[in-house]
Parts: structure tokens; sequence; C-alpha cells
């Protein structure tokens, strides 16, 4: 391949790496100042290559091995108040024994940014992915987006950061990858310049609400009924306004790296005509959009969706692209017992984006992959045909052993 | 007077109460009890700290009662931290400065970071984050500061509170005249056994000996490296006195011995009241004069007093290591 000179000036090298490796390169690039790392599989590896670039003195920063992964979110949240930029991450039952630090690092407004290796919730033992530990903050005030290839780990970090810190957001932003199928698979990977990623991303400043002795603050009183409403309401409106953050980001982004992120939230393989669409997050769209492209070879008028921003979920997106489609599924790697009509997270937060368009389709759920299960393309063609048929249920296993 | 110790000269310790300064960094604004020793102990840290400080207050009384949206006293800066996570917010904040002063976005100078934690939050639920503070290479201080209940929550018992002692989760009935019976942890000294590398860790009480605590404030904020201090704190609501005799229990905790008052140094203890072959006042002066023991019998009162005594009369290192039988076992 023939690299054109303006590309080479912003790329620094090729590499085969994991999605962890990619995230770790990423905060690496936006030259960190504080980590805290505490292990657990399968999000470890970013902490392991950072520790390397430590031992090697390719990272200039304050590395702390925590003592759980609740002191290590509130180093990373304080270290964040005083103007520090910090990164954090766990999996499953680590990012839940965080959970408290989790929701004061929303309510402060700091951000953050975490990688969340998705891991199935203990009991009994699984390594395997299942979305329900990132899916448990989507409504606490932190900004979550997946990931679905090394590169697109690589990018969404340093887009995660830029979006976080942006004055107009402020939020705290977790990255997530499917335990496995990303975290531990290697894919060829475009690593920026140090100088590119500065141009992308300015300098972390808090502003009049940093830490510092020149700067009095009294950060997080006592409020109660008095101020909480009100408290609560800019954090609504902060995410509210970062969708149009995040749009801007990955125009920049894409003009500066040469990337085509055409859509920031959404990406539509086959959408635009199809009859059927499945919709997923993760490592599953490697699979789906394959599948999808042999089908609309055969004929079938079939399409995928892969949502990558969940929070701030895709409203506008969504309801462009599935408003006219007849028949829509979702492949869901989590769980919610109970919950209306017994379907997983993701098909309510569809549901309700499309409730009030005037064609919405019929809407079937798939709950499949869990525990880190493969997802094979046979299961993918099933699901195509399932939602096609309208005496199909509502609500599938796929997968599960008879 | 204040002895000039070596490794202190440079910690500018105030040579008796006269010389301390005037200047209040901890003001008015808060809504603490009459008496509230622990309000005590955050005013003069922060006293013997001066400006260039950053402080983490831990969930508790000296949160709640404290730190009131738009009426807060704090002069220097200050946050809320989670109820567990006082040595994480020390670690946090000194990382993040140190990071900062390092790659030069910020003036290099020192900034003292400090964290206080109730007992409850440090010495149990926080146990861990504590450890993992005194583990770290960065300079903080976190004063632990004990008013031997989870006070904010309406006085329930902590890990810390004195054995036999009525709060609202162990009243005293009928069945069960003792219903907490638990042994006060022995939470300084266990700092400062657990983890070698720490300098300077030390007890006290924010009103007896006048300026002692002031002073190993600034001496522990001096030496460098993690620290603790681990502070007495009479609490009228809590321990059901009259706000008048704070004072007067702060100092009978450490006259007659149930609060062990010394500092570790480098490894070298010091005591501050040393009680040590010494006459001391009976442990019953001290708890008959709080409601929180008025369930007492004789037999109690005994049972703490011998609990004192083999403290101070059998432990290898007095009131502080909890070693009785020393290699005679091995025998
Ligand atoms: C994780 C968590 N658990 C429980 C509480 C409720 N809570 C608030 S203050 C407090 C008591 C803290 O006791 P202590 O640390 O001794 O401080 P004090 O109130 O006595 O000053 C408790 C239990 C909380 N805020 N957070
Ligand atoms: S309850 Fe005790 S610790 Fe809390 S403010 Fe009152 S006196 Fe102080
Ligand atoms: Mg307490």
């Amino acid at each position: 391949m023939v690299v054109k000179q303006e590309e080479k000036s912003v790329f620094d090298r090729e590499e085969l790496m994991t999605g962890t490796d990619a995230v770790a390169e990423a905060v690496k690039l936006v030259d960190v100042d504080v980590f805290a790392a505490y292990p657990i599989r399968p999000y470890t590896g970013v902490m392991d290559r950072l520790a390397r670039f430590i031992a090697n003195g390719d990272l200039d920063a304050e590395y702390i091995v925590a003592d759980g992964e609740h002191s290590q979110f509130e180093i990373g949240k304080h270290a964040s108040s005083v103007g520090a930029r910090a990164f954090v991450g766990s999996s499953g039952v680590g990012w839940l024994y965080a959970m408290e630090s989790i929701g004061v690092t929303a309510t402060d407004r700091l951000p953050l940014v975490a990688l969340v290796g998705n891991r199935a919730l203990d009991d009994p033992g699984a390594f395997g992915v299942e979305h329900n530990d990132a899916l448990l903050v989507r409504d606490l005030g932190w900004l979550l987006c997946w990931a679905s290839t090394a590169q697109e780990a690589l990018d969404t970090t340093l887009i995660a950061y830029r979006v976080a810190e942006d004055p107009k957001v402020r939020m705290p932003a977790a990255v997530a990858m499917d335990g496995g199928y990303l975290t531990h698979s290697q894919h060829m990977v475009r690593v920026p310049t140090k100088e590119a990623v500065r141009d992308f991303l300015p300098t972390y400043d808090l502003g009049n609400r940093r830490m510092h002795p020149d700067n009095p603050v009294s950060i997080a009183p006592q409020v109660n009924e008095d101020w909480v409403m009100e408290l609560r309401k800019q954090n609504y409106e902060a995410a509210k306004r970062s969708r149009k953050v995040i749009t801007s980001a990955y125009e920049e982004y894409n003009s500066i790296f040469h990337s085509e992120y055409e859509n920031p939230f959404i990406e539509e393989t086959n959408v635009e005509d199809a009859d059927t669409v499945l919709v997923g997050m993760g490592s599953a769209a490697v699979v789906a959009r394959s599948v999808a492209n042999e089908m609309r070879k055969e004929g079938k008028k079939v399409g995928f969706l892969k949502i990558r921003w969940y929070r701030p979920y895709p409203t506008e997106e969504i309801r462009k692209a599935l408003s006219n489609v007849s028949n829509v599924g979702i492949i869901e790697r989590n769980f919610a017992m109970g919950a209306p009509d017994d379907g997983a997270i993701t098909m309510h937060d569809l549901q309700s984006a499309l409730y009030d368009s005037k064609n919405h389709p019929r809407v079937v759920d798939f709950i499949a992959g869990l525990g880190g299960r493969e997802i094979s393309k046979k299961e993918v063609r099933k699901m195509f045909e399932m939602t096609a048929d309208k005496k199909s249920p509502k609500i599938s296993w796929i997968g599960l052993r008879e | 007077m204040v002895e000039e110790v070596e490794e202190f000269k440079n910690a500018n310790l105030y040579k008796g109460v006269h010389a301390v300064d005037l200047e209040e960094l901890y003001t008015s604004g808060h809504r603490t009890c009459q008496g509230c020793e622990s309000a005590l102990v955050m005013r003069d840290f922060v006293k013997a700290s001066g400006p260039r400080t950053v402080v983490t207050g831990a969930t508790g009384c000296m949160y709640v009662a404290n730190t009131s949206y738009m009426t807060t006293p704090w002069i220097v800066p200050w946050m809320h931290t989670q109820l567990a996570a006082g040595g994480a917010s020390a670690v946090g904040m000194a990382a993040g400065l140190k990071a900062l002063m390092r790659k030069g976005r910020i003036p290099k100078e020192k900034i003292n970071v400090i964290n206080f934690s109730g007992d409850l939050g440090a010495g149990d639920e926080g146990l861990g984050g504590l450890s993992g503070a005194m583990q770290s290479p960065y300079d903080l201080l976190v004063i632990v500061y004990d008013n031997e209940s989870a006070a904010n929550t309406d006085i329930q018992a902590s890990g810390l509170t004195t054995w036999g002692a009525q709060t609202t989760f162990s009243p005293t009935g009928p069945a069960k005249r003792i219903l907490h019976e638990r042994w006060k942890k022995n939470l300084a000294a266990m700092m400062a056994i657990g983890h070698p590398n720490v300098k300077y860790v030390a007890t006290s009480c924010a009103t007896f000996p006048p300026t002692d605590y002031m002073n190993k404030v600034k001496k522990a904020l001096s030496i460098g490296g993690p620290t603790l201090i681990h502070t007495i704190d009479p609490c009228p609501k809590g321990w059901d006195y009259h706000p008048r005799y704070s004072h007067v229990l702060g100092e009978l905790a450490i006259k007659t011995g149930i609060f062990a008052d010394y500092e570790i140094v480098n490894g070298e203890v010091r005591y501050t009241y040393d009680l040590r072959n010494k006459k001391r006042v009976p442990v019953r002066e001290y708890l008959e004069k709080q409601g929180r023991f008025s369930h007492f019998l004789d037999e109690d009162y005994e049972y703490v007093q011998s609990k004192v005594d083999e403290m101070w009369d059998e432990w290898e290192l007095p009131g502080i290591l909890p070693i009785k039988a020393g290699l005679k076992v091995k025998k």
C-alpha cells in the first residue's frame, strides 16, 4: 500500500495488537497523568501493557496498584479532581465492586475514562462476555460506548477523553469491549503520532473546579433537597449536550486521522433499503455484518445496525434508520430478569426510541452468547430468519442447550 | 515544652499555646454539636498545616454536620469522599499533584494532602483503603477522628467503640445488658506495625496535652511519606454527657490509659503520656461520667479496668503491641 505523504505524518506505525493493547496505546498517547490498576480478567491486559510502558520509561505517569477496585476508582476520581488526566478499568464483579465510586464520579462530573472488559457476573464463575456489568451504569451519568475492533478501541479511547473533558460535557466515559473476543484477539491497528493526538485532544483543564490551594473550592458539600434537583438537571443537560460534542469530535477525528466514521453513534450495514434488520453491540457486529452481506448476495433484504454509543442513546439515529423497516431483531448479550415482556436490556431502550415514530417495526429480542458463548454465523442467519418471520416469538434464547 | 528533635527541626512546631497561629482556615458555617471535639480536630489540623493544603473528608458527622452547601467552613480546598475512600482519596490527590508538578502544569511546591475519616469510615469499611494509602509512596496524612461511633447516622457501634457502650445498635435490655462485645480495634498500632515503611504514626487528643495534636500534625506533614494520626474525640451526643465536659473526658481518656497517647517515629516509640509503671487514674472515673455506660455494673467496670491494666502491665510494648507471652510460648 502506498502511504500518502499526509497520512505518514499522523501515523507512527501499524501494529498487530489486542483490544486491550490498543486501549493502552491510546492511554499512552493522551499522556495520562495517573492510572490505577487492580487485576481481573479480561480487562487486565491494558494495565499489564501500561505497567510495561512505565517499566521501560515510555510513559510519564503516576502508576498505582490499588488495594481494590473501590480504591482504584476513587484514586482515579480524586486525581481527576486536582486536574490530572486519569485512567482506570475493570470487568464483571470488579466493576461492581467499584460501583459506589462509579456513581459519585458521575455526580461529581469528573471526566475519568475507564475500560470495561465485559465479563459475566459471578456466580457461577465465567470469564466470558456479558454486557450487564457496563450496562449497570447506563443511567448514572457515564458516557458509555462499545468498540468492536482493536482500531476502534484505540480511536474510541482518544475520542472518549476528548468528549468527557469538554467543558460542555465533563462526564466520565466508559469504553466497553467484549471480554475474550476483543480484549484478547489481535487486529492490525494504525497507531497515531503523539503530535497528531495533541492536535486532537487539548490539555485537560478543570478550570475553576480543580482542587488546588490557589482555587479554594468546596466540592460536593451536603446539599439535601435544597439543591439536588438543580444539580441533577445540570448533569442531565450535559448528557444531552454530549451528543453534539460527540458528533463534532468524530468529524475532527475523521479529518485528522482520515478515518471513516460515518455516523459516530451507529454503524449501518445495508440498512437503508432493508426489510429486516438485526441490531447489536460489540464483537457480535463482526459476525452479523458478514452474515448480512452474505444474505444480501442471496437477494435477501437484510441489514445490520451496530450501536456504538449507548449513552447518550442515539435516539434520532435509531428512529431515522429503523422507523420504516418492517422487522427488527436485537442480539442481546445481557439479561434483564422479570423485565417488561421478559426482554433483555437494550430492547426496552430501542422500543421506546421507536414508539413515537409513525411506522414502527415489529421488534423481537434474542438473548444470545451469554457468559462468552460463541454466536455463530449459523445462529445469526437463524436470527435473521426468525426476525423476518412474523410468527416468531417476541423473545427467544439462541444457542441454548436443549 | 516541646523537645527539639532532630528530624522535626524544620517542622515549625508550636512552642506553647501562645505561639499557635491566629488565622482560622476552618471557620464558622458548620453545624456540629456544642462541645464537639471532632470539630476541634478539624479546626486544629488545618491551622497546623496552613493554607497550602488540600483536604478530603469522608462521609460522617464531619461531612454532613460540617459542610453544607453555601455555608462551608473550609477556607482551604475541600472535597467530600466516600465513607471508605479516605485513604484512596489522599493517594489520588497526591498522585495527581505530583504528576502535574513533574510535567510543569502547576508550580512545584509543597502542598499538604490530608484526608480525615471517622472511626467507622477508616477503621471498619475503609481499612483496606487506609492500608493501601499507607503502602503508597506519597506524602499524605490521614487523620482518623474517633468519636467512637457512627455518629452521623445516630450513634451506631463501630469497631472502635469502647467495649460495652450503649449505642443505637447496642442498646441494653433485660436479656442482654451488654450488646457491644467487641474490644476496641488497636488502629494506629495496627497501621504502624503493618506498614513498616510508614515513618510517622501517632495517637492524640485535640486538647490534652495542649498543642500536642497540632504539633503531631506538623510532624506528620514534615517527615514525608504516608502518615497517620488517630485522635480520641469526646462526642457529647454519642457519649451522653453535658458538652461542658468534653475536654475533661479527653484528658481522662489519656490519663486512665484507656487510650494510649504516643507517636512512632521512624520505628521509635515515644510516649506522649507515659503510663508505664505508673499509677493510672481508675478507668471508672472516665466511664462513669458518660451516659453510654450508665448500665454498667461493678463487674463491667472491673472488666474494662482489667483489660486496661493488661494493656499497660503485660503487653510487650505497653499500650501499643498486644503481645503478652512473647517468645516464652516457644519453649
Ligand atoms: C457506603 C456507605 N455506607 C453507609 C453510609 C451511611 N453513613 C453515613 S455517615 C456514617 C457514619 C460514619 O461514621 P464515622 O466514620 O465514625 O464518622 P462519624 O459520623 O462518627 O463522624 C454512615 C454509616 C454511607 N454514607 N456510605
Ligand atoms: S454527634 Fe458527636 S461527632 Fe457528631 S457533631 Fe455532634 S458531637 Fe460532633
Ligand atoms: Mg465516628
